[in-house]
Parts: structure tokens; sequence; C-alpha cells
């Protein structure tokens, strides 16, 4: 126990922690709430290990700053939320078509509009169904604890440098802003400078960086090859947590902080009896398509609780093609649902 | 019949054939006759090779005519948004300080829907050559109207005359990144008369060599012909841009202090891994830990709450790190955002020997209130056999079956000399009112917890210990 590095850390720091641990030289962002401790803890540590803090004027600055950090073929970072997000969407579009690896934070914020600072989760469409211009996708990870904003940052560049992709870290603003204690994984090396990168070097020199396609047939085979790359990470990277599901006949279904709650609803339901799982998609691009399937042949019916209009409950449906009712339970507006508010829906579902 | 044989063969910072461009024309560039981008290309192949900067040289082909800059150009190569050009570099020479970039751009590119970007580049110096090629008018979208239009020119989106009334006068860019402090040269040049050619080459040079000596940003403005969307003739073309656009955008060079200036040096980044653990560790405060884990009877679910400034929100932080220093599983949420500054804060701080489900606390086992209308607000969520402990200075006792302690926080923080260690007091208060819960130590894991929270402040820490052990000692009983 002594030898574990613990540390107490928010969520939204902890990402930072994460990416500095996996070798991150650059971070570029413009500050909003509720990811502003991002930038904060960004500002203070990447210059102390000479690395790139760099307040950008805007968001669109900023997700083009990644662009040409992440050219070079250094590993670099961004984060935000919700409405910041949607300006850097042209970017992310360039940046997933140029096949370049970058890493997205989104501590996503009570919408539309301007709306207020509170937690939701209404980002999901934008950030896991592409959200800019073009037919692409980015691989969406989605935490629900400190410890997981660290470990998952620190996958995503993985997966981003893997899959030469962007890669999404996507929490509500209650897992941004919560304080947990976490355990510091051991810090990673400095990756080589990949041979595609803009390096500045002789070797390097022919190398060019793009997304203009004039002619059809040649931009056609770029968009199939996008395609060809997310059935393959469609097939190796989903990720989910089933917690009690065997024998459920109800399959409560959430990601970020109501996976949390939804994990004791279970208890507490099942200490009165009710055969209750849950399942916590962690991936939402990839959507964890395989357990929902496999699920969908033992269980009853869904309940899928999120705080936005109905987004994650689509890809439910999709994916089960509705072969067993899907309930949905919603809060808004920065609301989280309380545990009574879901153990009610639950009763009243098994009833 | 003698072997045909290239006497002066095109830059070599140019490719010998143009592989990149589509179609059989693999010798000759897609720009029209009389445009100016053909003379600067050219300008900026030589001065690749003869400065030595081929190499290390990454061209940002942008959105306008100038797209397919990379079909020629022999260095590397990005293609990136319209109007984003100097923020991709940013993020290419803040990445690689050793590289060097041409940031090509147009008046729309750069004067529309770039201008933010390209000013805050400016006006951060980086070490960036950018080339503003200025021809007044949009010529890749076909002939529409561009901020450097000249008052009375007809376009596509100004079919009777740019006016200054519906459209303002033109944009004098280098004048405007002139007025900023830090960059190191600006001029202005024209690409007609071979003397004005000249000029041009000298002050690209000038710009490149600024960048390759590390000095930090240039601007080159190049005032530049579109004969097409003129609709007059190549030769016409260099006259009206003499006679109309130099009389409005003026030759000549508008600022050079590169002399003045130091080398802009970037420091190596460190990845040593005791280092960079060493690094958080030292951010975070390195919490100490018990060897075992302290049991407690029941999960604590704490609502701390009162006004912005009253510290409510590091005195949740304080009892959750000294939790953590018994090993006990912690949650802290804050009420975030504007409503904390002036208004009123809480925080919710979950203490557990399991899984912390959610660290919302809505039913709290412990309420700590520090002004009134907190009191008001969260003591009807308090359980019956919860405990309550509030500010006495300013708070009437409150109606509850609750277990309640009070303590003069307030009074007693401004006896020791600053209201700001007012949480403190409280905080001594709670250890007090735990005794209950078999904390093992509880009152050196509180203290431990003072330490860890104000370790950025060191100066505050002796006064919070104080105020904490005269809360312990203050605490009183209302109605148990």
């Amino acid at each position: 126990m002594n030898s574990e590095k613990k540390l107490l850390l928010k969520g939204n720091e902890a990402t930072i922690y994460g990416a500095l641990l996996a070798g991150c030289e650059c971070f570029f962002g413009y500050p909003i709430t509720p990811a502003s401790e991002i930038a904060h803890t960004a500002a203070e540590l990447f210059p102390k290990l000479n690395r790139t803090f760099l307040q950008a004027e805007s968001e669109i600055a900023a997700i083009n700053m990644v662009l040409g950090a992440s050219a070079s073929g250094r590993r670099t970072i961004t984060a935000s939320s919700g409405l910041g997000i949607s300006l850097k969407q042209e970017g992310i579009s360039y940046i997933a078509t140029c096949e370049l690896p970058a890493v997205i934070i989104d501590i996503t914020r009570a919408g539309p509009g301007l709306g207020n600072i509170g937690p939701e989760q209404s980002d999901y469409n934008q950030v896991v169904k592409g959200g800019g211009h073009g037919s692409y996708k980015c691989i969406v990870l989605a935490p629900n604890s400190a410890q997981e904003m660290c470990d998952f940052t620190m996958l995503a560049f993985d997966l981003a440098d893997k899959y030469r992709t962007p890669v999404y870290v996507m929490a509500d603003g209650v897992i941004g802003q919560m304080i947990e204690s976490i355990t510091l994984p051991a810090p990673m090396g400095r990756k080589p400078i990949p041979e595609w990168a803009i390096a500045a070097t002789d070797a390097s020199r022919r190398n060019f960086i793009t997304s203009i396609y004039l002619g059809h047939d040649e931009l056609e085979a770029v968009n199939i090859k996008l395609q060809e790359k997310y059935a393959e990470i469609e097939k190796i990277e989903q990720r989910c947590d089933s917690y009690r599901t065997d024998d459920a006949e109800l399959v409560i279904v959430g990601y970020g902080i109501i996976s949390r709650l939804l994990h004791s609803a279970v208890d507490l339901l099942r200490k009165e009896g009710y055969k209750i799982g849950m399942l916590r998609p962690i991936t939402l691009f990839p959507f964890p398509k395989t357990e929902f399937k496999k699920l969908a042949l033992s269980t009853d019916s869904f309940l899928c609780v999120e705080m936005s209009n109905g987004q994650l409950i689509d890809d439910i449906k999709l994916t089960i093609e509705c072969s067993k009712p899907v309930h949905l339970y919603t809060r808004m507006g920065g609301n989280v649902p309380s545990m009574d508010e879901i153990t009610n829906k639950c009763r009243e579902i098994l009833a | 019949m003698s072997k045909e044989e290239i006497k002066f063969g095109r830059s070599k910072g140019f490719f010998e054939t143009f592989e990149r461009r589509p179609g059989p024309i693999k010798k000759n560039m897609h720009y029209c006759p009389g445009c100016g981008h053909g003379i600067l290309h050219k300008l900026v192949a030589e001065a690749l090779v003869d400065l030595e900067m081929q190499d290390k040289m990454i061209f940002i082909s942008p959105v306008g005519c100038s797209v397919f800059a990379y079909y020629y150009f022999d260095c590397g190569g990005i293609s990136v948004p319209h109007g984003r050009a100097p923020a991709v570099a940013t993020g290419l020479l803040r990445a690689n300080p050793d590289s060097y970039v041409i940031s090509y751009q147009g008046d729309g590119d750069l004067g529309a829907i770039g201008l933010n970007n390209f000013l805050q580049a400016a006006n951060r110096g980086e070490n960036l050559t950018v080339c503003f090629v200025n021809n007044a008018i949009y010529g890749m979208t076909s002939g529409q109207m561009a901020p450097t239009t000249l008052i009375g020119h007809k376009t596509a989106t100004s079919p009777y005359g740019r006016t200054v009334t519906n459209e303002g006068f033109p944009l004098k860019v280098a004048e405007m990144v002139a007025a900023l402090e830090s960059p190191v040269y600006v001029e202005r040049v024209a690409l007609t008369s071979t003397k004005n050619i000249r000029s041009a080459r000298r002050a690209l040079r000038k710009g490149l060599t600024n960048m390759k000596e590390k000095k930090g940003f240039s601007l080159i403005e190049f005032l530049s012909g579109c004969p097409i969307n003129l609709k007059k003739s190549a030769e016409a073309t260099d006259e009206w841009i003499e006679e109309e656009m130099i009389p409005y955008f003026p030759l000549g060079c508008l600022k050079d202090i590169a002399d003045e200036r130091d080398k802009i040096i970037r420091p190596i980044p460190i990845f040593d891994k005791e280092k960079v653990t060493k690094a958080l560790l030292e951010s975070a405060g390195n919490i100490k830990f018990g060897d075992k884990q302290t049991k407690l009877r029941k999960d604590l679910r704490i609502k701390c709450a009162g006004f912005g400034g009253q510290g409510v929100l590091s005195l949740g932080m304080m009892i959750a790190a000294m939790g953590q220093s018994r090993n006990i599983n912690v949650s802290w949420l804050p009420s975030y955002g504007p409503e904390m500054r002036g208004g009123t804060a809480n925080c919710s701080v979950v203490m557990s020997n399991d899984i912390i489900g959610t660290p919302i606390v809505i039913e709290t086992n412990i309420l700590i209130t520090m002004n009134q209308p907190s009191m008001d607000k969260f003591l009807p969520d308090l359980a019956t056999k919860g405990i309550l402990l509030y500010d006495s200075t300013s708070i009437k006792p409150p109606k509850t079956k609750s277990r309640v302690y009070a303590v003069e926080a307030t009074r007693i923080a401004l006896d020791i000399g600053n209201i700001k260690c007012a949480n403190s007091v409280i905080m001594g208060a709670f250890a007090a009112c735990l005794k209950g819960f078999e904390l093992e130590n509880y009152e050196g894991a509180f203290e431990e917890a003072i330490k860890t929270t104000f370790r950025k402040k060191p100066q505050l820490i002796d006064m919070n210990i104080l105020a904490f052990r005269k809360g312990k000692d203050s605490v009183k009983t209302v109605n148990v």
C-alpha cells in the first residue's frame, strides 16, 4: 500500500497527469467551465517538464494548433466542453481525414445554446457520431472516476497512435469536477517520431499531410479506407462493464456518472429481490455491440438512463435491432437523476 | 542533331516534375497567365535552396488558388482549414522548434476568415514567415469581394462597387501588424515590374532569414495580380496595381527590428521517468498513508455549505484529505461555477470503506453550514440521526431532532487575526464531533490534511492548525 503513489485529484486534473505520463508534449486550449482545471493543471505542469502549454485565442485555433503539433509527430492534447467542441469540429474532421493522432477531452456541460455549466451528456451525438462534416468517426472513451480520467487519457494516446485517429475522452461535468484518490501509473517514455510526420528532417522532407483529394474516385477510396479502419476498431476495441447481468430481467444502461448511480441501484434493487443488472459502455465508439447483442438474447428489457434527450438510446436500439423494449429515463439542464428516480423507474418497469 | 540540353532549369526548390498534380500536365503550374502566385512561388523555391532551408521547411498550403502549392514545392507540406494556417504553424513550431514554416495566405484566408488566428500568431511573435498575397479579389471562388478590395471596385459580391458605407475601407494588413510590438519585420512589396519583383525577392529572403535565425514573426505583403478576375490583361493588371492599389497600399518597409531581438530558444522537453513522477507528486501533494484502513461504522455523506469566500470548498477538501490519509475511500464534489462568487457555495464529501457510488450528496448524515441561507436550504435533507455543525457567530439555533454542534467559527477566526481560517475552526469542531466514529488518530490526520491543502501557501499552515485546535476546544453541544 505504501509503495503505491496515491493522490487526491480532481477528474479534470487527472487527465493532465495521464497526458504527461503518456509523454504528451503539447497542450493547446481555451478556458471553459467546467473543463478549465484541465488548462490550469496543464499550465502549471507542462512548463515544469519543458513541454508546451499555450492558451489559444479560440477553440478553433486550439484544434488547429493540435493539427500542426500532431503533424510534426508529437503527442498532443486539447480540452473543452459542449459549445467549445462544436467550434472544434471542422478541425477534428481534418485531423481524422489527415489520419493524425490527437486526444481531445470533452467535459460535457448542459446545452443547447449557451445552456449552463451544470453536467449533461448531450455531446453524445456530436462526439460519438463524428460531429463535423464528412464520413468520419472518433474513438470515444467514457471514464467514470478520477482514476479512469487519468488511465483513459493514457489509453487514448495509445489508441490515437495505433489507429492514427482522434480519440476523445468524454466525461460529464460531475466526473470532471469531482475529487477522488487515484493511484499514479508509471510514466511512458518518449515516443519515436513516426515516419509519416513532417518532422523537419531530410528523411521527412517529401512527407505531405492533407485531406484534399480532387478526384471523386480518389476521395471515395480515402473514405473507404477510413471506414475499413473504423470497422477494424469496432472489431477490436469495444469495451464495457457488465455487472450482475447473468440472470437479469432488466439491464440498465448508462455511462459516466450515471454508471456509478446504476451500480448502486443494482445492488439496492437486488437486495429487494429484483433480477437486475447493469451494462456500462466504456467505449461509446466503438459501441459495445457484442455485449448488447448477447444480453438482448437473455434479458427481457433495457432501461437507458442518460443526461441528454435520448441520444445513447438510439445506439442501443440500433444494436439490438429493437428486439427487446428499451425504456428511457432522462434528466437535462444540469440535473443528475437521483437514486430514487432511477430505482422507482426500474421498479415500475419490473412491476 | 544535337541532344536537347537544359541550361537554366527549374529551381531545386521545386519538384523536377509535378507528380502530385493530377492530369497529364506535369511540368507547368496551374496558375493563370499574369497571376502573382507563379512569380512568388519561384522566389520562394529559389530562396529555400539558397538559404539552405529546404529540409527543415514546411510549406502550408492554404485555401485559395494556392491550395495546390503542394504540387510544386520540394519540402514538407500540409494543407489546412481555411484561415487557420497561422494556428497550424504555431502547433508545428511549438512541437518542433527546429522546423521552419511558411504560412502562405491570400486576402480572404488571412484578412477575412482567418484574421484573428493571423493577428494572434503575429502578436505572439511566432518564429514564422507569413507570405500574404493581396490581389484585392477572391480568385479561387471566382471573383468575389476581398477585405482588401478597393473602394468602387465591382466584384461578384459587390456588383455596384465596394462602398465605404456598406463594406468600409480596404483592410491595411501590413500597417496593422506593424503596430504590434512582437513582429520583427513587416514590409509591403509588389509583384509587378522587375524592380518591384527584385525588391520582393529581397524582402522574402529577409523574412526567411529572420526565421532561420529564430528572431520571430515576419510579414511580407505581396501586392499581386489576378487578371482573370480583374478582367484585365496581364499587362493592364500590373498597370492597375501600380496606379490603383499602390496609392492605397504604399510599398515599403514598415518595421525591421530583428537585430534588436534575442533568439527564441525553447527548452528541450523532459521525459526522464523519475523527474516526471516527481513533478506530478509535488504538485498533487503526497499524502502519507497509514498502514491499515480506518473502519467507518457507516458511510459519511457530508455537505459543507456557506457563502462563497468562506472556504467551504477547501473545508470539504481538508475533510476528504483527512479520510484519504486513513485509507478511506473519499470523493469531493463542488457546486461549481459563477454562483460561487458572492453567492452560496457548497460541496459534497463522501467517505466510505466501499466503492463510492454517487459522489453527489443529497441526503446528508453530516451537515456543516457557515451561513443562514445554507442552513435553511440543506437542513431538511439532514438525516434524523445525522449531525449538524454550524457557525454560531451568525446563524440562529435551528429546530431539529438531529445532533447539533455549534462553534463560533467566524469570531474565533477574527480573534486569531484572519477571518479566512474560520473553515479550519469548523474543521476542529468537526474533529471533536467525530470522536464517536472511531477514527484512529484523527487529530493527526486532520493536521496532515491542513498541511496538504495549504501546501502551495505554506505561510498559512501554522495559523490554520491553531484555528483547528481552537475549534476543537470550543465546540458546544447544543441539544444532545
